[in-house]
C-alpha cells in the first residue's frame, strides 16, 4: 500500500489550452449552426477519498471527472446540453442536441448572455489552488491517526462510521461570444470523521470535519478525533422535552442553514415567480436592526471565493442587509432583466456570505440565552420559502441559568423565517468559515419546541 | 421475445468500444492479481432530457449524455474503486490497477472460466422514452399542463411544469463470470402551483411517473390530473391555520405517506449500518420492532414501478424482501460485499447513482401491506389528533433512530371528524418504536405516483414507497400552537 498517489495534472498548460479548445470549437460550432449567441462551460476534476474504519483502510476511490455544458441563443429562445465526452464527433453532436430544443422552446424577452459591460475584466488570483501529493501512506496515516484519537478518548467510543481524507484539484473554464473567456483552478482537501458512543440507554453518532483550499489550513488529525469524540459523547442520554416556548439558539455549524433560508428567499427565480415571503422587501427591514450581511468574494482562500459568477460578471463585495434592512437581492442576468434589474453577480449563487459577528462567544451566547435550547443539529426540510414557515427536527442542550444541564433529542423547532430573521438577539463571534454561508451562532428569541 | 436485456447492453457498451469477451477476461485478470477476492466493471450509458415550463412557456430545456465504466476490486472489507468516462481497453486497465491497489499483494486471483448471462426480470420494456414523443408534443403536453392548473380557480397565479426522461443502458460484469444488462426508461412529470388570496400565497405540488414512455402521461388524464391535485393542495393550504405542537395520535393517508416506512425502518435495515453495527436496528432480527398488524417489504419487481429494477446494478435480479412480518423483524437490504461479509444471500437491492460511484444497499419499492380496517373507521376512532396526507421530504439518523418527515396536507382531527386544514410541520420520531405505536392498519394500500428521489452518502436513486392508511397512536408533531 505504497503507491504514490496518481500526481494531479488536470491544470497543467496542455489542459489548459485543450480545454480552451474545447470551449473555442463549441462555441464556433453554436454559431455555424445559426445561434445568435452562446456559452459553454468546460470542467476537468482529479482527487482520491480514502477512508479508514476501525483503524483499517475500507475504501479508496480514485475520482476522475469532465464535462461540458452549452447554452445556445436563437434570438430569444434557449437550449442546453451537456456531455462528458470531449470527442470532436460528441461535441458537435451535443451543440446540434442544444440546438435542437432552441427551436422548441418560446420567445423569452429575459434571455441571453449577460450584459458585455458587466463581464469580469481583469481576474484576480484568490489563492485557491495548492495541489497536494502526499503518498498513500501519508493519507491513510492522516485519517487512522483522527479515528485512533478519537476512539481513544473514551471507554464509550464503541464504534466508527470511519475517518476519510479526500483531495481533489479541477480547473474550470467558462466562455461565450461575447469574447469572455475565464478560468479557475481550484483544489479542494478535507478530513472528516464519524464515530458512535454507546452507554445503556443506546447509541448516539456525531462527527466533525475540516476543509481547506491549501493543505496546511486543515486542523490536525488530533483535533478533528478530539472534537468529533467530543461532539458525540456529549449526546449521550439525550432526552425528549416537553412542548414549550423558549429562546433558541443555533450553534455556529448549524446558524448558516438560517442564512441559506434568507438566501433562497431573495433569490430572483423565488422573486419573479412570486414564491418567496420576501417579496417586495428591498428597503425594507427583514433582520434584526443590529444585523449586518455582506458577501466577500475576494477572500483568500475560502470555500466561496470567485471573481466572475457562472455567466462570466464581475463579483462584487456587497452589503445584502445592513442595520437589518434589506439593500440587494441574489440575482443573475435572466431573473434581472424579469425584475428589471442589473445582476449582482450571483449567477450559481453567493460569494462567502457573511453575517458580520458579534463580540460574544458560545458561553457568552449562552448566558445571554439563560433559559432555552441550544441546538446543535437539525434533520429533515421543513423549510416553506412561500409562506417562510419554519418546522425542522433537531437534537441538542436544554439551557438553565447559561449552563448545559442535558443533551435532548426526538423534538422540533418550528417558527416563521420572517418573525425570526427579525428576532435575532445575537450573532456570535465563533464563526464558521467551512462553508460559503459564514455565521457564528445565532440566538432568537422565541421559538415553539415540540416534544412529548 | 425481442432481444434480451443483456444482449441489447453488449450491443449498445461493448461492441462500439471493441470489448468482446476476451478483453472482458483480461480486464477481470487484470482486476483479480494479487489477493483480491471479488471485482466488477459497470458499464453505462445514459441520456437525460428535461423540459420546463413556467409563466405559461417552455422557456427552457436541455440534453445531458453520460457514459463510462467504474471498476470496483473487494478484498475482504476493503474496496479499491476507480473510473474512466472513456469505454477504450487501456484506460479501463488503468483503473483496475488503481482499483486493486487496495489489497495487499498476495497470490494471482480467480478469473472466471467463461462467462454467464444472467437475464433477469422483464419489469419494463426497454425503450428510449426520449425518443417516445416529437419535442413539439413534449412541449404541448406542459403547455396543456399549465392550461389545466390555471382554469381550476382564478387564484392560481403561478404554474412551473417539469418534464423529464432518461435512458440509460448498464451492463455489469463480475469476477464470479455472471454478466448481465439492463435497459431502463424512466420518466417523470412535475406540477407546482402558486395560489394568491388577500395577499397570503401558498404553493401545492404534484407529479408523476415510472419506467414507462411519455404516453403514460396522457393515459387515464395522468397529466391533467396532476396539475388539479397540485392546485387543489394549493387552495386547501391557503385556508391552512397554525399547526399543533406536541405528542398526539396521528393518522396517515395512503401511498406517498410511505415515506415513514422509508426513514423509519427502511434505511435502517439496510445492511452495510448493519454489519457495522452502526444502525439502532443492528442485531434485532427476530425481535418485535412493529404492532402485529404491520408487515413491511422491499419489493423491486413491480412492473414499470420508479424504484424497480430488472437486475440491479450489482447484477442481482431484483426481489420481494420481507423486512417486518407481523410486527417481527425479518431481514435486511443487501448487496454483494455486505451480503458476503455477514454471510447472507444479496436482496437485489446493490443500488449506485452511476459509474462514478460505488454500489451500496439501497432502497427500491417499500410499503406496507394492507389491514383490515376501513379509513373512515380509523378517523372516527381519533378523539383530538392529525391527519397527514401529503408530505415533503424526509431524514433519518440511523444510529439514534430518530427520523423526520415534513407534512404539507394535513388537517386536525376533532371527535372522530376531519375539522380544519392545518399548515405544514414536521413530524418526528423514533424508528426502533414508532411502528409499535401503530393501533390500526387500513385496507387501502396505494403506492405513490412515482417521483420519489433518495439520497444517501451523497448518491441519489429513484426510489417508490407506499402504505395503507395507519394510524399511530403518539407522534410528536412540530406545529407553533402549543
Amino acid at each position: 500500500m505504497s503507491a504514490p498517489v496518481k500526481s494531479p495534472a488536470v491544470t497543467d498548460p496542455e489542459t489548459r489550452a485543450r480545454l480552451s479548445a474545447v470551449v473555442e470549437a463549441v462555441l464556433a460550432e453554436a454559431k455555424k449552426s445559426g445561434a445568435t449567441a452562446a456559452e459553454a462551460a468546460v470542467n476537468v476534476n482529479q482527487g482520491l477519498s480514502l477512508t479508514v474504519r476501525l483503524g483499517e483502510v475500507e475504501t479508496v476511490e480514485h475520482t476522475r471527472d469532465k464535462g461540458m455544458g452549452v447554452t445556445v441563443y436563437f434570438g430569444q429562445r434557449t437550449g442546453s446540453a451537456s456531455t462528458t465526452d470531449f470527442s470532436d464527433r460528441a461535441l458537435r453532436e451535443t451543440v446540434r442536441a442544444a440546438c435542437t430544443i432552441a427551436r422548441y422552446t418560446a420567445e423569452d424577452d429575459c434571455a441571453g448572455l449577460a450584459d458585455p459591460d458587466l463581464l469580469a475584466k481583469n481576474i484576480p488570483d484568490l489563492d485557491l489552488h495548492h495541489p497536494w501529493n502526499p503518498g498513500m501512506d501519508q493519507v491513510i496515516e492522516l485519517a487512522r491517526s483522527a479515528e485512533a484519537t478519537a476512539r481513544g478518548a473514551d471507554p464509550r467510543i464503541t464504534n466508527s462510521e470511519g475517518a476519510s481524507l479526500s483531495t481533489h484539484e479541477g480547473l474550470e473554464l467558462y466562455g461565450n461570444t461575447h469574447g469572455f473567456l475565464g478560468a479557475v483552478a481550484a483544489t479542494r482537501h478535507s478530513l472528516s470523521l464519524s464515530v458512535i458512543a454507546q452507554d445503556e440507554a443506546g447509541m448516539q453518532r456525531d462527527y466533525w470535519y475540516t476543509v481547506a483550499r491549501d493543505a496546511r489550513g486543515l486542523e490536525s488529525p488530533e483535533a478533528v478525533g478530539q472534537m468529533a469524540a467530543r461532539r458525540t459523547l456529549r449526546r449521550l442520554g439525550s432526552r425528549k422535552l416537553s412542548t414549550r416556548e423558549c429562546p433558541v439558539l443555533y450553534e455556529a455549524p448549524v446558524a448558516s442553514s438560517l442564512l441559506s433560508h434568507f438566501v433562497s428567499a431573495v433569490r430572483g427565480a423565488s422573486l419573479y415567480r412570486q414564491a418567496s415571503f420576501l417579496l417586495d422587501s428591498l428597503g425594507k427591514p427583514v433582520f434584526a436592526d443590529f444585523v449586518r450581511i455582506h458577501e466577500q468574494p475576494y477572500l483568500k482562500g475560502a470555500q466561496g471565493s470567485a471573481a466572475f459568477d457562472s455567466e462570466g460578471v464581475a463579483t462584487r463585495p456587497r452589503d445584502l442587509v445592513r442595520d437589518g434592512v434589506l439593500q440587494g437581492y441574489v440575482l443573475d442576468s435572466y431573473s434581472a432583466r424579469k425584475l428589471k434589474m442589473q445582476t449582482t453577480g450571483n449567477a450559481g449563487g453567493v460569494h462567502n456570505l457573511t453575517i458580520e459577528p458579534g463580540t460574544d462567544d458560545l458561553a457568552a451566547l449562552l448566558r445571554r440565552l439563560h433559559t432555552g435550547l441550544l441546538v446543535t443539529e437539525l434533520i429533515g426540510f421543513g423549510v416553506n420559502t412561500v409562506t417562510g414557515d419554519y418546522s425542522r427536527g433537531a437534537a441538542g442542550f436544554w439551557v438553565e441559568n447559561g449552563e448545559i444541564q442535558y443533551p435532548v433529542e426526538e423534538i422540533t423547532i418550528a417558527g416563521n423565517l420572517r418573525d425570526m430573521f427579525r428576532h435575532i438577539l445575537a450573532a456570535g463571534s465563533d464563526v464558521d468559515t467551512r462553508g460559503n454561508i459564514r455565521s457564528g451562532s445565532l440566538l432568537i428569541e422565541r421559538m415553539t419546541v415540540a416534544g412529548n | 421475445m425481442s432481444e434480451t436485456m443483456l444482449a441489447l447492453a453488449r450491443r449498445s457498451l461493448l461492441e462500439p468500444a471493441g470489448i468482446g469477451e476476451s478483453e472482458l477476461t483480461r480486464l477481470i485478470g487484470q482486476l483479480m492479481t494479487g489477493g483480491v477476492d471479488y471485482g466488477d466493471l459497470y458499464f453505462q450509458y445514459s441520456r437525460h432530457e428535461s423540459w420546463s415550463l413556467e409563466e405559461g412557456k417552455v422557456k427552457s430545456g436541455s440534453h445531458n449524455i453520460e457514459q463510462g465504466v467504474g471498476v470496483r476490486a473487494c478484498a475482504g472489507e476493503k474496496t479499491g474503486f476507480a473510473y474512466s468516462d472513456e469505454i477504450v481497453l487501456p484506460t479501463l486497465l488503468d483503473a483496475a490497477v488503481a482499483a486493486r491497489a487496495i489489497a495487499r499483494h498476495g497470490d494471482g486471483g480467480q478469473t472466471p472460466a467463461a462467462f454467464r448471462g444472467e437475464s433477469g426480470l422483464r419489469l419494463y420494456r426497454p425503450v428510449d422514452p426520449l425518443a417516445s414523443l416529437p419535442d413539439d408534443a413534449k412541449v404541448k403536453l406542459l403547455e396543456r399542463v399549465e392550461q389545466e392548473a390555471r382554469k381550476q380557480d382564478p387564484r392560481v397565479k403561478q404554474v412551473m411544469a417539469s418534464l423529464a426522461a432518461v435512458h440509460e443502458v448498464v451492463l455489469v460484469v463480475r469476477s464470479d463470470g455472471v454478466i448481465a444488462g439492463d435497459v431502463r426508461p424512466l420518466v417523470r412529470l412535475n406540477v407546482t402551483v402558486i395560489v394568491e388570496s388577500n395577499g397570503r400565497r401558498e404553493q401545492g405540488s404534484h407529479g408523476g411517473g415510472g419506467r414507462v414512455t411519455y404516453d403514460y402521461f396522457d393515459r387515464e388524464d395522468r397529466a391533467l390530473a396532476y396539475a388539479r391535485e397540485a392546485v387543489r393542495q394549493a387552495l386547501v393550504n391557503l385556508d391552512a391555520v397554525d399547526a399543533p405542537a406536541g405528542a398526539m395520535p396521528v393518522v396517515l393517508g395512503p401511498g406517498w405517506p410511505g415515506i415513514l416506512l422509508h426513514e423509519a425502518i427502511g434505511h435502517g435495515l439496510e445492511g452495510d449500518f448493519n454489519r457495522k453495527g452502526t444502525s439502532a436496528f443492528a442485531g434485532r432480527i427476530g425481535e418485535r420492532v412493529a404492532a402485529e398488524q404491520c408487515t413491511v417489504v422491499d419489493d423491486g419487481t413491480i412492473p414499470d414501478r420508479r424504484g424497480s429494477l430488472n437486475v440491479d446494478d450489482e447484477g442481482t435480479p431484483t426481489r420481494k424482501t420481507v423486512l417486518i412480518e407481523n410486527g417481527i423483524l425479518k431481514g435486511y437490504m443487501q448487496d454483494t460485499l455486505n451480503a458476503r461479509l455477514m454471510g447472507v444471500a444479496p436482496t437485489g437491492n446493490g443500488r449506485r447513482e452511476s459509474y462514478a460511484h460505488l454500489p451500496m444497499p439501497r432502497m427500491t419499492n417499500t410499503y406496507m401491506l394492507a389491514g383490515k380496517h376501513d379509513p373512515g373507521e380509523i378517523i372516527a376512532s381519533v378523539d383530538k389528533g392529525l391527519y397527514a396526507v401529503n408530505f415533503g421530504g424526509g431524514q433519518v439518523d440511523i444510529t439514534s433512530g430518530k427520523f423526520v418527515f415534513s407534512a404539507s396536507e394535513a388537517y386536525l382531527i376533532e371527535n372522530g371528524r376531519i375539522t380544519r386544514p392545518v399548515k405544514g410541520a414536521t413530524l418526528i420520531g423514533n424508528g426502533p418504536d414508532v411502528l409499535t405505536r401503530v393501533s390500526m392498519v387500513g385496507n387501502d394500500l396505494a403506492l405513490d405516483s412515482g417521483v420519489g428521489t433518495c439520497g444517501k452518502e451523497g448518491q441519489s436513486v429513484p426510489v417508490g414507497v407506499g402504505q395503507p392508511t395507519l394510524k399511530i397512536d403518539s407522534l410528536t408533531v412540530g406545529g407553533t400552537r402549543g
